[in-house]
């Protein structure tokens, strides 16, 4: 079972407003993690564990530096799927 | 030196009530906050010891999700006290350097510890969360109220054990006095009641096994007790000089006079049995007050319900103040709370601070038959302690021979 592009934003936007309280709606797919969303590295690494449970990915230590913005983590679990 | 010291705060979360008003309305009306534990785990673990005073209002109800998830218990209950004890003093507006914490923990983040472990056995340490070291480090409470007030004249954190919580308000004294900074925001905070620490208290047999009647289990100075109630929550003052709160125009409660820490270097877990590091503590701390022992009116006494720590302390107690003991209201107010451990020193400053702002002594519930070895003159229903001046102290003892006293006036200028 594979989660569509819409799905994963979706629920990532959850883990997001899960761990920082900011909006689903505010987790768009051009928004930077640290830049617009302002969420710490810590923060960050939570969301990544929750997402690899979610999505059933793994998602390595080193790769998640390149995940910049939301668009990339989604692109970036998308493809992980298959 | 400089001039007095004033306490113009005060916050609580307990298992009486989830702020100050209802917790001291509770105590003195002698409700009990002491009950069964309901959850799975009392069963699944099959716990000597079934039942303890829970806070009253789950730090759920009042932080946001985000906060619960980002502190452990114990910061959480330490967070809504300071908040409370802040707003109470109406948010000081104060130089972020000129504004200290001293916040107290007998144990620290004792649940994110223990759950973190459990996340390893089951899932592996990928799933071990990265926030579990800034929530399990002692120094989490203290941390989270200095970021909450922005204070960055210092946070620092006592850990010695049930003294915890007074070491902390008395080491605020010093701060204060030494003319670094203009408020302290000082207090204590715990949350244990996990089945762990319920187990390793139970197999020091330091606790009540009252499974029975939670309620009538913490029963200081009754011949029939069997040791102390966990409990939880916190408390937490705003403490500052006088010349800072009456440039502001603060509601002054009460005079914080004095305060002293000692050692017993007698044994890791058992009093002195002659209290004499206990005396000195209550000598040292009145003597910073400049008051008389002839002179106090009441104590909250640290009392937890254990059978050699009551005596112990009734010991040092008759070494001080002798045959001024009688004239003496004592109050043993673990009765009705249980014992926060290091969050105990911290509403049992509040208690004793509104017994001389209120002029009201606390009651000791659960006292049927006094034990004849401890002849105090214990105060079992809420008592009016008269129109004049008012002096009060509040003991705090811990595992490692730690004494802990400080000691409340009426305030005038």
């Amino acid at each position: 079972m594979a989660f569509s592009q819409a799905e994963v934003l979706a629920g990532l936007a959850d883990i997001v407003n899960d761990e920082t309280g900011i909006a689903t709606e505010s987790v768009q797919l051009e928004k930077s993690f640290t830049d617009d969303l302002d969420i710490d590295s810590i923060s960050m690494m939570t969301i990544v564990v929750n997402a690899e449970d979610k999505f059933g990915v793994k998602i390595p230590d080193e790769e998640v530096k390149n995940l910049i913005t939301v668009g990339d983590a989604v692109n970036f679990i998308v493809s992980a799927q298959a | 030196m400089a001039g007095k010291i004033v306490v113009t705060g005060l916050g609580a979360t307990t298992p009486l009530g989830g702020d100050v008003e209802s917790t001291w309305k509770a105590l003195l009306a002698g409700e009990s906050g002491i009950s069964t534990l309901e959850q799975d785990w009392v069963a699944q673990y099959e716990l000597p010891v079934t039942f303890a005073g829970q806070a009253k209002v789950k730090a759920s109800e009042v932080l946001t999700p985000q906060e619960c998830k980002r502190l452990d218990p114990s910061s959480q209950f330490a967070l809504i006290a300071a908040r409370q004890a802040w707003q109470d003093a109406g948010a000081p507006e104060v130089a972020p350097e000129r504004l200290a914490v001293e916040y107290a923990t007998g144990i620290g983040g004792v649940w994110t510890l223990l759950d973190a472990f459990d996340t390893l056995k089951e899932k592996g340490p990928r799933r071990v969360l990265p926030m579990t070291v800034p929530m399990l480090m002692p120094n989490g409470p203290a941390a989270a109220i200095g970021m909450d007030i922005a204070a960055r004249g210092g946070v620092r954190t006592a850990v010695s054990a049930c003294a915890s919580g007074t070491e902390a308000i008395a080491n605020a004294i010093d701060r204060l006095r030494s003319g670094e900074v203009d408020i302290v925001v000082a207090g204590g905070c715990e949350a244990a009641i996990h089945p762990m620490p319920i187990a390793a208290f139970a197999a020091m047999h330091a606790t009540s096994r009252k499974n029975d009647n939670p309620a009538a289990a913490s029963r200081p100075y009754d011949v029939d007790r069997d040791g102390f109630v966990m409990g939880e929550g916190a408390g937490a003052l705003v403490i500052e000089t006088e010349e800072h709160a009456l440039a502001r125009g603060a509601k002054i409660y009460a005079e914080l006079a004095g305060g002293d820490v000692t050692s017993d270097a007698y044994h890791i877990t058992a009093p002195d049995p002659e209290g004499s590091g206990a005396a000195r503590a209550v000598l040292g701390a009145l003597a910073e007050a400049g008051v008389k022992p002839s002179e106090v009116n009441h104590i909250n006494a640290h009392a937890t319900s254990t059978p050699v720590g009551d005596i112990a302390e009734y010991n040092s107690l008759v070494k001080v103040f002798g045959d001024d003991l009688g004239k003496i209201a004592v109050s043993a107010t673990k009765a009705a709370t249980g014992h926060l451990l290091g969050g105990a020193g911290a509403i049992e400053a509040i208690f004793t601070l509104l017994a001389v702002y209120d002029r009201v002594a606390p009651p000791t519930i659960n006292l049927d038959n006094q034990d004849p070895a401890i002849p105090l003159d214990v105060v079992t229903t809420a008592r009016p302690l008269g129109d004049q001046p008012l002096v009060a102290i509040s003991n705090s003892f811990g595992f490692g021979g730690h004494n802990a006293v400080v000691v409340f006036k009426t305030y005038s200028k």
